[in-house]
């Protein structure tokens, strides 16, 4: 029975052929309760600390909110209004939607392009977006401000443009390598009914392509949503980005942080990132690891 | 097909090559152009040759820095992968509630940089209150702080391509030897670690170039006080461009350096791992 299970097998059943070890799995389960409280503890530290007095946090962020220091939804109302936050969370709301589905479908039509076409000139181009994947974002940020000003990019629409450029290189490079393993007999077929490029394109190919392009879409809703420097650089204080308001929040205040609203900011940049992992769990743990081991 | 594809370039290939030209292509050029040059803005740029690689070192940030860098990627590689990796064999052990146990140590891995910079600094200096300092009181404090948050942040991460890893073990090659008579220690250190190679290799490069590169948590933890000890490279290269008027060339020099480096690190990945990704 135990040669059996050898791939498909869950897990469980592997236990169970090694014949119970009950008292050594007890063990390994407390040791995990421990590792996933330590784990959790500091989401929710900050989330307990976001219902507390804002003179009640810094210092003391381990007790309990007490009938003293609790501070209801305050922070949530009042706290967060001076930092812009509402704003900042539609702000990096629009800019993340608009950039991966900028992303998605121009990269997708790309990364298409440059496989079926195999020109020099396509794999010149593809050669330039697989460098550009390993160059740190400090070699180009302070040019890239420049250029992207000059060219009056520099406002929530214009960034969509910047990110889209600046998010090629991975997405091409994971979108062409899933475009190799697709048989072109199938585009071929198109053809011979009379489709032309595009409608091969969005009728055949699309639809295939769409597991990675769920993966590409993630990868970068992750990224953008959470990314500080370069929206900073190019938006600048005007019009934040949560991590920006975050940022501003602590830094531009010496002294006189408002330390209950900032929690409150906080669990605002965390919540709609748990919401979304918790929905789409498997997708996204497999999408972050592929764009890990590939890229 | 090719023929009948070309003049459909302009619609497939454009938009993104025009953005990728504007945000990487013309600003890598002119950044590599601008090392060698004096200026405060882009337009006032005058050729020097290498006096600004030259200047990074007339004082001593950069190289702390990239002292300071190194030590915390050493530590980091070591102890997120010791942990992943046991937290790894744990939950594929067939333990109940594995997948709830994944989710979590998978979570921190989905927050921002700046976020998890400031979740961190709230529970160290709550944790140092009690001794009456706070974290820029000493370089120690930061680097060991940062040590722990980037083990906050990798360790599920990691942890999930060991678990790849080691499910792809056949499970014949383990009860094989059990038969012979090994040891549960003897299967792990003959069989397990020798057939996880590849995920250990990928994994130290992930935590390496993560590492390295850090800069939103080595901002919003420490800043890199107390007085720049605590400073990693990207965050001294930001100071430099930023910080500092007349500086910009230097810093623009440094990240020159900064990107040679990564290169190298990515290059030697590359050959380590098989150029199987390579092929366009």
């Amino acid at each position: 029975m135990d040669i059996a299970i050898t791939n498909g097998g869950s897990p469980k059943k592997e236990t169970k052929n090694k014949g119970g070890k009950p008292f050594k799995n007890a063990w390994a389960v407390l040791l995990l309760i421990i590792l996933a409280a330590l784990f959790i503890f500091p989401i929710l530290v900050v989330f307990l600390n976001s219902f507390k007095t804002k003179f009640s946090i810094m210092g003391r962020p381990f007790e309990l909110p007490t009938a003293e220091t609790f501070a209801g939804l305050d922070n949530y109302i009042t706290g967060i209004k001076s930092a812009d936050i509402p704003a900042a969370f539609g702000r990096s709301l629009f800019i993340t939607a608009g950039s991966v589905a900028a992303l998605v479908l121009f990269t997708s039509m790309t990364a298409w392009y440059i496989v079926r076409s195999n020109s020099p000139l396509c794999k010149g181009i593809y050669s330039l977006f697989t460098f550009s994947m390993i160059v740190p974002f400090q070699m180009v940020m302070y040019t890239m401000t420049y250029v992207v000003t000059k060219i009056g990019l520099n406002n929530p629409i214009g960034i969509i443009f910047v990110y889209l450029g600046f998010g090629a290189g991975l997405s091409v490079f994971m979108l062409a390598g899933f475009v190799k393993s697709v048989p072109y007999e199938l585009e071929e077929a198109a053809q011979i009914d009379g489709c032309n490029p595009v409608q091969t394109f969005f009728g055949i190919v699309m639809p295939i392509l769409r597991p990675t392009a769920v993966t590409v879409a993630i990868l970068n809703a992750m990224w953008i949503w959470n990314d500080y420097l370069l929206p900073y650089l190019i938006l600048g204080t005007g019009n934040k980005t949560l991590p920006v308001a975050i940022q501003i929040a602590m830094q531009g205040a010496y002294g006189s942080v408002n330390w209950g609203g900032f929690m409150a900011m906080l669990v605002l940049a965390i919540l709609p990132i748990i919401i979304f992992y918790l929905i789409g769990q498997k997708y996204i743990i497999e999408g972050v690891i592929a764009g890990a081991v590939k890229g | 097909m090719n023929k009948n594809l070309s003049k459909y370039f302009p619609l497939f290939v454009l938009p993104t090559l025009a953005a990728f030209a504007a945000a990487f292509i013309v600003p890598f050029a002119m950044g590599l152009y601008l090392s060698f040059c004096k200026f405060t803005t882009v337009g006032n740029a005058e050729f020097t040759g290498f006096a600004n690689y030259a200047r990074i070192f007339s004082n001593s940030d950069f190289t702390n820095a990239l002292w300071f860098t190194v030590k915390f990627t050493a530590v980091s590689i070591i102890t997120v992968n010791i942990f992943a990796f046991c937290l790894a064999l744990l939950l594929t052990k067939g333990i109940k509630g594995t997948n709830v146990f994944r989710t979590i140590f998978f979570m921190p891995n989905l927050i921002g940089g700046i976020v998890l910079g400031y979740i961190w600094n709230l529970i160290i200096n709550g944790v140092l209150a009690g001794f009456g300092v706070d974290i820029t009181y000493k370089a120690e404090y930061g680097f060991w702080g940062l040590v722990i948050l980037t083990n906050w942040q990798m360790i599920g991460y990691m942890m999930v391509i060991y678990i790849a890893g080691l499910q792809n073990i056949p499970k014949e090659l383990i009860q094989a030897a059990y038969i012979d008579g090994a040891t549960g220690r003897q299967a792990l250190f003959k069989i397990t670690i020798p057939m996880v190679m590849p995920s250990v290799t990928i994994c130290t490069f992930l935590t390496l170039t993560n590492a390295f590169k850090l800069f939103d948590q080595n901002l919003a933890l420490t800043a890199g006080a107390p007085a720049r000890q605590t400073s990693m490279l990207a965050l001294d290269i930001y100071n430099t461009f930023y910080g500092r008027v007349g500086w910009q060339g230097v810093g623009q020099a440094k990240a020159v350096i900064f990107f040679l480096i990564v290169a190298l690190i990515a290059f030697i990945q590359l050959r380590l791992t098989g150029q199987r990704e390579e092929r366009a």
